[in-house]
C-alpha cells in the first residue's frame, strides 16, 4: 500500500499539487480549490465553442492497465477540451511481473515526450510507483488503483454534492454497499471529512464493511433503512465482483433483498436527499431502475460534472510545472 | 514593498468615465455601429463596464470575460486560483461588441479576450475601450476609445481598485508578488 508520505509526493515545494494520487494528505483548501477551478470549466459546455486553449500543446498520456470506458472517455474529453493532446494505452497487465515492466513501461512513455499520465491499474500503489520514478517534467494523476483510491471520482461526487447542497458542514452522507473493496468509497470518505461535512456513514453487510469504521471517522450501519435515515446524499457503490476472493455474499438476488435501494426504502432519507452511484449500475442488484432513472438521481450529472472535475486536475497538476520554470 | 501614490479618486473617475462614454457614442454613430454590446474584462473592466452600460442606456447587461483559460503565461503562472466563469448571456454573432478593460498595457490580455470572445461567435466588429492607456506595447494592438494617457516610468503599475468607491493607484517601481 502506498506510504504516508503520498502529501509530500503530492505537493511540489510551494505546495502547488504536482501530481494527483489520493485524498489523504490534501488541505480543504486545496479540495475547494480544485472545486472552484471545476465550477469555470463547468459553463464550458454551454457555449458555441467547447474548448479553451490553457493546455495547447501538451501532450498526456492515457495509461490504463485496468479497463474502464467511462473514466477513460472523460479523462480524453477533459484533456481535449483543454486542447491538449492525448493518446491512449490501454495495457492488459494478466501475464506481467509488475515492477521492471512498469517502469519500463513509463520510460518508453516519457520518451514520447509526455507531459502527464494517467494511470489506471489493479494493483493499490501502482500510481504512486509511477509518481516516484518519473521524470521531474512529468505529472501523474492516479484514475484509480486497486482497492486503494480514485480522487477524481471522489471530487466529481463532492462538486455534485456541492452542486446540489450547497454548504458541507451540515450534510449527512450514507455511502452504501461494497466499501470494503471500493477505491471510491475510500476516497470519498477522506474528501467528505477534509471538507467538513457532519457525518460520514457506511452501510453494508459485515463482510463487505471495513473493520476499521471508527479509524476511517464513519459510522457503521447493517441496516439500509436505519443508515440512510435523515442523510442529505445517498451513495450508492458498485458491487465489485472483479475484486471478490472467494464468497461474501448469498447471491446478488439476497443482496438486493436487504441492500438495494428502492422508492420505498429511499423514504427512510430526507425528502431532498440526492442519489449518487459512481457507475456503473447493476440495475436490480444495488438499486431499483426507478431509482436510478428517478427525479432523486443525479447519476448522469455526475458523469458530465466528471469532465470539468478532471479538466480542473489536469490543470492544476500542469500548473506545478511552471514552478520549475522555463519552457517545458 | 513597493510604493504606491493615489493618482485619481471616485468621482473624478466617474467623470472621466462619463467623458469616454460620450466619445464611444460618438463613434458609435460615426461609424454606424448599431444594437452594440457591451463586453467587460474581469475584474477591473467589468466595474468600467457597467458605468459605461448604464450610461449608454444599452438594452442588454453587460457581459464578463475572465481570460485565465487564455493567457499566454500560463507556462510561467499557471491558473489562476480566483478564476470566475465568463459570462456572455447574449447571442454576440454579427453583433458590435464594446470590449473594456482598465488598463491597456502590453495589449495581452487584449489579445487573450479577442480569442475568447471568438469563441462565444463571430462579432460584427470590436471596439476597445480602456480606462487608462499606458506604455509597453508588445503587441499591435490599439485602443479605439481611452479615458487619460498619464505618464508612467517603467517599471511603475497603475491599478484600479474597486467597485466601490473606484480608485486608481500608482504602484512604484518593481513588481512584488502577483
Amino acid at each position: 500500500m502506498p506510504s504516508q508520505k503520498s502529501d509530500k509526493l503530492q505537493l511540489n515545494e510551494h505546495g502547488r499539487m504536482r501530481h494527483f494520487l489520493t485524498i489523504e494528505g490534501l488541505s480543504r483548501e486545496l479540495l475547494l480549490q480544485i472545486l472552484d477551478t471545476a465550477e469555470s470549466f463547468a459553463t464550458l459546455p454551454g457555449r458555441p465553442v467547447k474548448k479553451v486553449p490553457l493546455l495547447r500543446g501538451r501532450i498526456i498520456t492515457n495509461l490504463f492497465f485496468e479497463s474502464s470506458t467511462r473514466t477513460r472517455t472523460t479523462f480524453e474529453l477533459a484533456a481535449k477540451l483543454l486542447s491538449a493532446d492525448i493518446i491512449n494505452f490501454n495495457i492488459s497487465t494478466s501475464a506481467t511481473s509488475k515492477g521492471e515492466t512498469l517502469l519500463d513501461t513509463l520510460r518508453n512513455i516519457e520518451a514520447m515526450h509526455s507531459d502527464m499520465f494517467v494511470v489506471r491499474h489493479a494493483q493499490s500503489g501502482a500510481a504512486h510507483f509511477i509518481a516516484q520514478y518519473a521524470s521531474p517534467r512529468v505529472s501523474v494523476i492516479n484514475a484509480g488503483d486497486g482497492r486503494h483510491a480514485h480522487p477524481t471520482q471522489a471530487m466529481l461526487d463532492m462538486f455534485t454534492i456541492r452542486k446540489h447542497k450547497g454548504d458541507f458542514t451540515p450534510l449527512r452522507v450514507a455511502i452504501v454497499g461494497d466499501v470494503l473493496h471500493s477505491r471510491v468509497a475510500r476516497s470519498q470518505i477522506l474528501a467528505l471529512n477534509t471538507l467538513g461535512v457532519s457525518e460520514v456513514r457506511i452501510v453494508g453487510p459485515r463482510t463487505l464493511l471495513p473493520t476499521e469504521a471508527r479509524a476511517l471517522g464513519v459510522h457503521a450501519f447493517h441496516d439500509l433503512e436505519e443508515g440512510i435515515r435523515d442523510v442529505d446524499v445517498v451513495i450508492m457503490l458498485r458491487l465489485q465482483n472483479e475484486r471478490m476472493d472467494g464468497s461474501l455474499l448469498p447471491n446478488e438476488h439476497e443482496y438486493f433483498r436487504l441492500y438495494g435501494l428502492t422508492d420505498e426504502r429511499l423514504e427512510s432519507a430526507k425528502p431532498d436527499a440526492i442519489v449518487m452511484h459512481p457507475g456503473p449500475i447493476n440495475r436490480g442488484i444495488e438499486m431499483d431502475s426507478a431509482v436510478a432513472d428517478g427525479p432523486r438521481s443525479v447519476v448522469l450529472q455526475q458523469v458530465s460534472y466528471g469532465i470539468a472535475v478532471r479538466m480542473a486536475v489536469l490543470s492544476m497538476a500542469m500548473q506545478s510545472q511552471a514552478d520549475l520554470g522555463g519552457e517545458a | 514593498m513597493s510604493e504606491s501614490t493615489l493618482f485619481m479618486k471616485h468621482d473624478a473617475i466617474l467623470d472621466l468615465i462619463a467623458g469616454m462614454a460620450q466619445v464611444l457614442q460618438h463613434r458609435l454613430d460615426d461609424r454606424q455601429l448599431d444594437n452594440p454590446a457591451m463586453i467587460g474584462i474581469h475584474t477591473g473592466g467589468a466595474w468600467v463596464a457597467q458605468h459605461l452600460n448604464t450610461l449608454l442606456a444599452l438594452e442588454e447587461p453587460s457581459g464578463l470575460l475572465d481570460i485565465s483559460f487564455y493567457r499566454d503565461d500560463f507556462t510561467q503562472i499557471g491558473v489562476n486560483p480566483q478564476v470566475k466563469p465568463s459570462q456572455i448571456n447574449f447571442d454576440l454573432d454579427n453583433r458590435n461588441i464594446i470590449l473594456v478593460d482598465d488598463v491597456l498595457h502590453t495589449g495581452r490580455t487584449i489579445r487573450a479576450a479577442m480569442n475568447e470572445i471568438f469563441d462565444f461567435g463571430r462579432p460584427a466588429s470590436i471596439t476597445l475601450v480602456t480606462l487608462i492607456e499606458r506604455s509597453g506595447r508588445e503587441l499591435p494592438i490599439q485602443p479605439d476609445v481611452i479615458g487619460l494617457s498619464p505618464p508612467l516610468g517603467l517599471a511603475d503599475r497603475i491599478k484600479l481598485t474597486g467597485p466601490d468607491p473606484l480608485s486608481l493607484e500608482i504602484l512604484h517601481g518593481p513588481r512584488t508578488g502577483i
